[in-house]
């Protein structure tokens, strides 16, 4: 075949894509649309607010980092076609053990940030064990777990410590190799400057005078980056990725052809909990206190952020980049509503509205994209 | 339906409220209130209530926050928001000192104004520099209740503690417990904040200790259902009850002689006052010397009348 090295004519039988619409129609339109109508809309009402000063942006950027950081793990779960409703117990869960470690047991902080890491891995491990084990439908399993985490979480540390909530972790953590990972700021010398030189406002009392009202990036944000990046690399890259499709497209087909179904799902719950086990670290170290409260309701959140950006709930479609805009724009609108001066209980009301329309206009670029009715 | 038609019609959904909404006044001065409640919590309606009718007087504009699920991190979150958007004055409540310190600090060293209110300590409002304190020390609130129950002759108690993830809440026990002389141990449960749940769960208690002298609950979210497990098993009137806060099933509680006291902190005023004395220090320079006491006052069946009229608006 390869001695007929002339360029094939345009196939008749093909049908013809106009470049600019190739382009245009992926799995993130919704999530880049919504994106694009949110700024405007709270550029337009919000603008003057301090919404978009250094330290406004700062503040929606933190909110929607913390979103992003569990929506990666959710979005790739939930292309491999399975749901963690334990993310927020875990987040508290982690959190506490955290503290306890830290405070009650005297370790140094890394050794207990290491050690719950491979905690929180091992029951995202064991969830997704019982599911591939058991068939049981993961949202009933997850449940379970959102439970036994959440007791856990409030029963432990009034156990030990006759307290819901344990602080002096930032004391503890101070000198140590591996918090700064987590709780520290880059790019201060950045700021300090900007602030020197005028283009960003600074204290104008108290022990900060002078330092500017944003001091870094924190490493929260630099996180859940990197978790977009890789998320979004594995998914679209790499042959792990088109598992992950596959598995949650038609388990029994991949299967077939040869997919190691249960090794990749099991591996998707790991991820999960370790994405919120980073979330809970971070949370930890900026507060330097982990309470029993932590987490409530963020795995619901999570997929909130996942199906903004155009994820299918049933699984096998979906977008690491789509969720990270759509924990964006849920980290804006949440925020965005203050600075508007928006009756702060219409929140949900909001929350609902963009629900609905991301899903509905979702829906339509799908039906473009894989052609289904 | 076209894509473009979806997004304009979506715009204009979106738009709306926003609209709507944003009818407030750009000149004059702005203070912000950010409490720790959930959104389901009916004891902070009062401190809206008072909050509104401080702004309508005081011919200032007022806003209330807070984080819909009660969470704290959110919470500390809120504050920095409310501090960006360059507001006159912050109120805030202190639920927990770890996590709002550093925000609190901030928006003080930003040169805002802050008053802590309801939650937290003097003497913490006092090292993150705000103006003052107005509240009522929830230990020592929960230490004269407890010394009032002893001289009744109380010897053991159940505290139905329905908010155990703050700290506030399991102090108000320890409080009662220390007035009392007894160890707290573990006749403090976590009732949870679902009605149906905490009356269960009382009930249950006071099942597997029919000892029990008395009930101390910690506002009307438990107080309520614990009312309903008490008439149910036939333990009203005849066991010693104590609530914190009140509501107006509490009061009816009072006057059917249910409940023996409750103990107002009076919310109206924690939102009140620091509106009038923000407003007045902002335009005229002057400040009350010290911290405000809003509470501990004790409602019992005399003089309820005025208590009766605006349980759970202004009381």
């Amino acid at each position: 075949m390869s001695d007929t090295a002339e360029v094939p004519a345009a196939d008749e039988r093909i049908k013809q894509t106009p470049a600019w619409r190739k382009a245009l129609i992926r799995p993130e339109l919704g999530g880049i649309c919504g994106t694009v109508i949110v700024f405007v809309l709270f550029a337009i009402f919000a603008g003057d607010s301090g919404m978009f000063n250094s330290q406004g942006i700062l503040n929606w950027s933190v909110v929607s980092a913390q979103f992003m950081i569990i929506a990666v793990g959710a979005c790739l779960l939930m292309i491999a076609g399975e749901f963690d409703l334990s993310v927020g117990s875990m987040i508290g869960f982690a959190g506490m053990m955290i503290a306890i470690f830290t405070i009650t047991l005297d370790w140094p902080v890394w050794q207990a940030i290491v050690v719950t890491f491979a905690l929180c891995i091992a029951i995202g491990a064991l969830n997704g064990f019982i599911v591939v084990r058991t068939g049981l439908p993961s949202f009933i399993v997850t449940l379970a777990f959102l439970f036994i985490l959440r007791g856990f979480t409030i029963y432990l540390p009034q156990l030990i410590e006759r307290k819901t909530i344990i602080g002096g972790i930032d004391k503890a953590a101070v000198g140590d190799w591996l918090a700064p990972v987590f709780g520290g700021k880059i790019l201060s010398s950045l700021f300090t400057w900007l602030g020197d030189s005028g283009i960003i406002a600074v204290f104008e009392r108290g022990n900060r005078a002078g330092q500017p009202v944003v001091d870094g990036i924190p490493m929260l944000i630099i996180w859940a980056l990197a978790l977009v990046a890789f998320g979004h690399f594995v998914l679209t890259r790499t042959k792990f990725g088109n598992w992950i499709f596959a598995s949650g497209g038609d388990a029994q087909a991949a299967r077939y052809v040869g997919v190691p179904v249960n090794r990749v799902k099991i591996l998707m719950f790991m991820f999960t909990a370790f994405c919120a086990c980073v979330f809970a670290t971070c949370q930890v170290m900026e507060f330097g206190s982990a309470g029993a409260d932590r987490g409530l309701l963020k795995e619901f959140e999570a997929i909130i952020a996942v199906v903004i950006g155009g994820a299918l709930l049933t699984g096998g479609y979906g977008s690491v980049i789509g969720a990270a805009l759509g924990a964006l724009i849920f980290g804006v609108v949440q925020q965005g509503l203050f600075f508007a001066n928006v009756e702060s209980s219409l929140f949900r009301v909001f929350l609902g509205v963009i629900l609905l329309f991301a899903v509905v206009l979702n829906t339509y670029i799908r039906r473009m994209i894989t052609g289904e009715r | 339906m076209s894509l473009t038609k979806k997004l304009a019609l979506a715009v204009a959904v979106l738009a709306a409220p926003v609209l709507a909404a944003t009818t407030a006044s750009a000149e004059g001065e702005r203070y912000v209130l950010v409490s720790h409640a959930p959104d389901s919590d009916s004891w902070w309606n009062t401190i809206k209530n008072g909050l509104a009718l401080a702004g309508k007087q005081m011919d200032v504009e007022v806003e209330y926050r807070n984080p819909p699920t009660g969470d704290l991190a959110d919470m500390a979150r809120i504050i920095d928001q409310a501090a960006a958007s360059g507001p006159t004055g912050i109120i805030t409540t202190l639920a927990d000192f770890d996590v709002l310190s550093g925000p609190i600090k901030a928006a003080v060293d930003g040169g805002i104004d802050v008053i802590i209110i309801n939650s937290g300590t003097p003497e913490q409002a006092r090292e993150l520099g705000a103006l003052m304190y107005v509240g009522q020390p929830e230990y020592d609130a929960g230490y004269a209740a407890g010394l009032r129950a002893k001289g009744d002759g109380v010897g053991s108690f159940l505290c139905v503690n329905h908010y155990i993830s703050s700290p506030s809440s399991t102090e108000r026990c320890k409080g009662f417990a220390d007035g009392l002389g007894i160890e707290l141990g573990n006749q403090m449960i976590d009732a949870g904040q679902d009605p149906a749940e905490i009356k269960s769960r009382v009930m249950a208690y006071l099942n597997a200790n029919p000892d029990t002298d008395a009930v101390l609950t910690l506002g009307p979210t438990s107080a309520d259902p614990t009312l309903l497990a008490l008439e149910e098993n036939g333990m009203a009137g005849d066991i010693y009850f104590g609530t914190f806060d009140l509501g107006a099933n509490i009061v009816e509680g009072i006057k059917a002689g249910t409940i023996k006291w409750g103990i107002d902190q009076q919310p109206f005023l924690q939102a009140y006052l620091p509106i009038v004395v923000m407003t007045n220090y902002h335009r005229y320079g002057v400040l009350p010397g010290n911290n405000i006491n809003s509470g501990p006052g004790f409602v019992t069946a005399d003089g309820l009348e005025m208590v009766e009229k605006y349980a759970g608006e202004y009381r």
